[in-house]
Formats: structure tokens, sequence, C-alpha cells
């Protein structure tokens, strides 16, 4: 999961930050080189594991994206440039993976958002049991996408799935659909899961937005005499537009990077049609061609960083934050 | 708070909220019965949306015929341990991150949080060759130092947020009155903060358990392998024998359930603090 606070500017800033947040109780104080000692020593394990098995394979990924490295054939592993890239872009398949990944973000995120967002909206008033329903409808978070995909690849089984069956019941079809063996259905079953797992993440994100916005305002476009969709689009969206713009961004680039539920659900198959990058990425490094795979990983990471330079930009999130 | 909600919208909402909590259930529920039916019951059509017999028996058939059980250990053991370790580094780099001021504070942190934008299977290659080198692959504490290594940046991010809301004159009291640094930390801030370490350990826990793809990489004989490594050797089987199917993924699902039912709260807590406090 990479839901963090990096959105928080004094998580990534560091000291001088211009938002006013409260100090914390313990206070930040200055130390002595006695202390420092101390204080290296407890940082050492943190560093030295994420820097030995998260930052090295990175690096050495990078090297490896510009080299010939086949675990098949490791008599040759040389430098060969660009070759890799290029190999890539000439594929058809990997230009499929990319429009298939486009597909599985775009489809993904606006249903997840637009249902998360009603449901938040409906959570903001208390009610008996808000807090269990909160927790019940919390639990696909503690399930991997692997198993979601599992569960689903079950319940849209072309001859025996319960979807079908409640389709045919409800007579919306009148013979079984082969979902996820037919090239015309197969991405669309696959982002139907993927919705299911995802709205419950927008509707908690977004109610604790909401419930951050203060009350005064809702009271001051009441006697203003605003009307429940003009509050809506003129006081509790723009309030929460920072969260909401952060929340989508890392949505993004959550959905774009988890491949588990694709793997658990269809393999990347019918055919390859519900292959997405980093999928595809993940069956090339099991084929063993690292080269090659390191220079989609190479690729995913350089998109992803752009991506997100050019959405900061666009929204702006701390302009509108003051 | 929009006080004039309608008799209509009132019924629409509590309709609305009704669906979404079956829709979220339903796939569990589905999972569930089909694993407590008659091996022989579960192609049987039409089909059954409530058990009728209750039936043990794809419980049975899974253990019988494959190491589930073997797989079970070895998903308990690396989580257990790795969280444990994940916890105990990230609870010192916390505190000190939360309680001083030095240069490259900021570097760290950005290191810390540059890792949970990229997947940690991006250097899925690279990754395997080191752990050749040193020895560690298809082994289960290699895998174990592997998810400590994953689980720290999230884990101190977390931390960090809970050392925030305990005042510094706590330890430093102790320390006044002769503790060290170390045993102030873990004999009076540690015992404070139980419920946000607890939830930490938890979030690790689930996170280690239910990891696929280092999992699948870094282990091959079929004594080392997890649940999920094993799940994902049963869906590439050509024909998928459901019935111990649905009863393996209920097996690894319930554990974590009911872990995150214990901690729901504060990892909700963790994880919102940052994108809302502005």
């Amino acid at each position: 999961m990479s839901v963090t606070d990096t959105d928080r500017p004094t998580a990534t800033g560091g000291r001088s930050t211009p938002n006013p947040r409260p100090r914390p109780v313990g206070g930040r104080r200055p130390f002595t080189g006695r202390t420092a000692l101390v204080l290296l020593a407890f940082m050492l394990p943190a560093i030295v594991f994420v820097g030995l098995f998260t930052y090295y394979p990175l690096l050495s990924g990078i090297q490896m994206a510009f080299r010939n490295y086949n675990l098949n054939d490791l008599s040759d592993t040389s430098w060969v440039g660009l070759q890799n890239f290029r190999t890539l872009l000439d594929d058809e398949m990997f230009r499929g993976t990319v429009r298939n990944s486009v597909v599985w973000v775009v489809g993904s995120l606006v249903p997840q958002f637009l249902i998360g967002f009603t449901m938040a909206l409906w959570l903001r008033r208390r009610f008996r049991f808000r807090g269990a329903y909160q927790a019940l409808v919390f639990f696909p978070w503690a399930v991997s996408g692997f198993l979601i995909g599992i569960l689903f690849r079950w319940m849209f089984n072309g001859e025996f799935g319960v979807v079908n069956d409640l389709l045919m019941k409800a007579n919306l079809i009148d013979t079984p659909v082969p979902w996820l063996a037919d090239a015309k259905y197969a991405m669309f079953a696959v982002i139907v899961a993927n919705v299911w797992y995802g709205v419950t993440f927008f509707a908690i994100m977004i109610l604790a937005a909401l419930q951050s916005v203060p009350h005064e305002l809702y009271e001051a476009s009441a006697i203003d005499g605003a009307g429940k969709v003009r509050t809506l689009f003129s006081i509790t969206i723009p309030s929460i537009r920072t969260t909401l713009a952060l929340t989508v961004l890392l949505r993004v680039i959550w959905i774009f990077n988890s491949p588990e539920l694709i793997f658990g659900m269809t393999g990347g198959g019918p055919a390859n049609e519900t292959h997405i990058v980093t999928s595809y990425m993940i069956q090339v490094t099991q084929e063993g061609d690292y080269g090659r795979a390191s220079a989609m990983g190479v690729m995913v990471v350089f998109v992803l960083l752009l991506f997100a330079i050019f959405y900061l930009l666009a929204v702006r999130p701390k302009k509108a934050m003051r | 708070m929009i006080n004039d909600y309608s008799l209509a919208g009132r019924i629409a909402r509590i309709t609305g909220l009704g669906l979404c909590l079956v829709f979220t259930l339903f796939p569990l529920y589905w999972i569930l019965v089909t694993s407590f039916k008659d091996p022989g019951t579960i192609f049987a059509y039409p089909l059954r949306y409530w058990p009728t017999q209750f039936s043990l028996a794809n419980y049975q058939g899974l253990f019988e015929q494959s190491n589930f059980a073997i797989y079970l250990g070895n998903s308990l053991i690396v989580s257990t341990v790795a969280a444990a370790l994940a916890t105990v580094v990230s609870l010192l780099a916390a505190y000190v991150l939360a309680r001083f001021e030095f240069v490259s504070k900021g570097a760290v942190m950005g290191a810390f949080l540059v890792t949970q934008m990229i997947p940690g299977f991006i250097a899925l290659g690279s990754l395997y060759i080191l752990m050749t080198r040193m020895y560690l692959v298809d082994s289960r504490w290699g895998l174990v130092l592997v998810y400590v290594a994953v689980s720290i940046p999230l884990c101190t991010v977390m931390l960090r947020g809970f050392f925030e809301n305990v005042p510094a004159s706590l330890e430093e009291a102790a320390m006044v009155d002769g503790c060290s640094r170390l045993s102030a930390l873990f004999r009076v801030l540690v015992p404070v903060m139980t419920p946000g370490i607890a939830a930490s350990y938890i979030f690790n826990f689930v996170n280690c358990w239910n990891e696929l793809f280092l999992s699948v990489t870094l282990l091959n004989s079929d004594s080392n392998k997890t649940v999920p490594a094993a799940l994902n050797g049963f869906i590439s089987s050509f024909n998928i024998d459901w019935g111990s199917m649905s009863a393996a993924a209920v097996l690894s699902i319930v554990p974590t359930m009911i872990l995150f039912a214990f901690a729901s709260r504060y990892i909700v807590q963790g994880l919102t603090a940052g994108a809302v406090k502005e």
C-alpha cells in the first residue's frame, strides 16, 4: 500500500514549512555530540535495511536496463545502450499493455471516485451503528489484491459463476457470458473487481476530509439560502479540494502499480488482453529477461514522476490550501 | 451539517448505504458459502445461495492434497518475525525523526517516502541477483529481511505521528532519574504508545501476509512457500479445483480480517492524518 502522508509539507520539506502546524507537544530540541552518536545508532538499522534491500536493487536495476541481461543466457551481458527501450517501443504487445494501463486506470478511478464520494456524503451524518458500518465496509483493505482477484475469478466464472446466474435471474442476459475467456469482456470484469476494491478507500479518505470542514461554513450558506446542490459545489468541494486532488494522485499511482488483482483474476489473459505494463513487467522478469524488465521499470518510474509533477502543477494543492 | 433532509432523501441514503454494504460483503460471503459446500454440489445447478448442509470436505481435501499446513506455518513465521523486526527498527528511527532536528532529516524522510511511490516489485530482477550473491535465495529468513526493508518506511511515518502525541518531558524525566535514552524509550515511551505500536505491528503483519511477487520470486522449493505463493501455484494449473481453492482463500483471508478489525481505527487514523489535517 502506498498511502502515506507524502502530501504533508512538513513530512517532505523538513523544517522550513510555511504551514502553521502546531508544534509537537514534545518540542524539537538541539543536541550535543554524544547524543548525536546515540541518535545515529537509532537511525542506522532503518537506513541500512532500506538502503540495501530497496535502494541498491533500484539503482542496479537502472544500469541493468542498459545491458543485455537475460538469466537464460548470461554469456554476454554487455552494455547495449538504448536497445532494450527500442525493442519495447517496437513491441506490439508492450504497446498493447500501455493502452490497457490507461483503460485500467481511468476505468477504475472514475467509478471509484464517484461512488466513494457519494458514500462519504451519505456517511457524513451521524447515525446509529455508523462505526460498525464503517468497520464492515472497511474489510476489503485487509485482503490482498491477489485474493480479491481470486474471489472475483470465481464469481465471474463462465459456467458456474454467480454473476452469470444473477444476471440470468434478472433476465438481463439469456445465456452465460464467458467473462474471463472472451477478450471483449475480460477487461471490463477486471475493472469491476478493482472498482469494488477501491471504493472504500475513497469513501474513508473523503469522509475524513468532509469532517474537517468547519460547521460555520454550512450554517452561513444555509442562512444565505443556498440549496443542497449549491452547497455541495460552492462550499463542500472547494473546502476539500486539496484532499481530493492528492487522493486522486495517490490513487492513480497506486492503481497503475497494482497488478496483483490482475494476476489473481486473469493472469493477464485471455490473449494478453488484461495485461497492464506492470503485470507484463513481472511476467518478463519471471521469464528471465531482466534487461528488458528493468527498462520497463525505468520507464514506469519516469512516467509516474512526470505525471506527478504535471498533475501537481496543474491542480496546485498548496495554493488552494492558503 | 445540512439539516433539511427530506424523508425521500433519507430513504435514498439508507437504501444506498445498504446496497453498498451488500455489494462489499457479497464476495466474502460467496467464497465462505462455496468453501462449506459439499465438493459435489459446488457445480450443481441451480446455484445454492445459502448453505443447505455444512461440509468440511473442501478443507479436508485441501490439507490432504497439498502441503497447506506447511504454507500456513511459513506465512505465519515469516510475517510474525518480519513485522516484529520492522516495528522495532522503525520505532527507533521514528523516535529520532519525531524528536530531533538535523541537517539530513529531510533527505531521510524524502528517501523513505519515495519508496512508497515505487512498487516493491519494480526491481525484482536486481533484488533476486543481490539475494543470490548473499546466499539468501530460497530462504525464509532472506524473505524476512526483504519484508523488513519494505515495511520500514511507512511504519516509521506512522510511528512518528504517534510519537508526536507524547510529551518529551516523559522521557526527559526518566533520563534525569538516570535512565539511558534507550531504556527511557522502551520503559517509558513504549508503554504509553502501546495501541499505536500494536496497530503498526498489525499493519506490517497483514502486508507481509498478503505479499505475492517477492515471495514467488525469492522462494523456489515447495517446503518454503508462503500462502500467496502456494495460491499462485493453484491458479496456474489448467483445471482449478475450486473446492480446495475456496477453502484456501478463506483460510488466508480470515486471520488478516480479525487482526484488522482490532486495529482499523488506528490504521485509518495514521493513514488519513497526513492527507486531511491541513
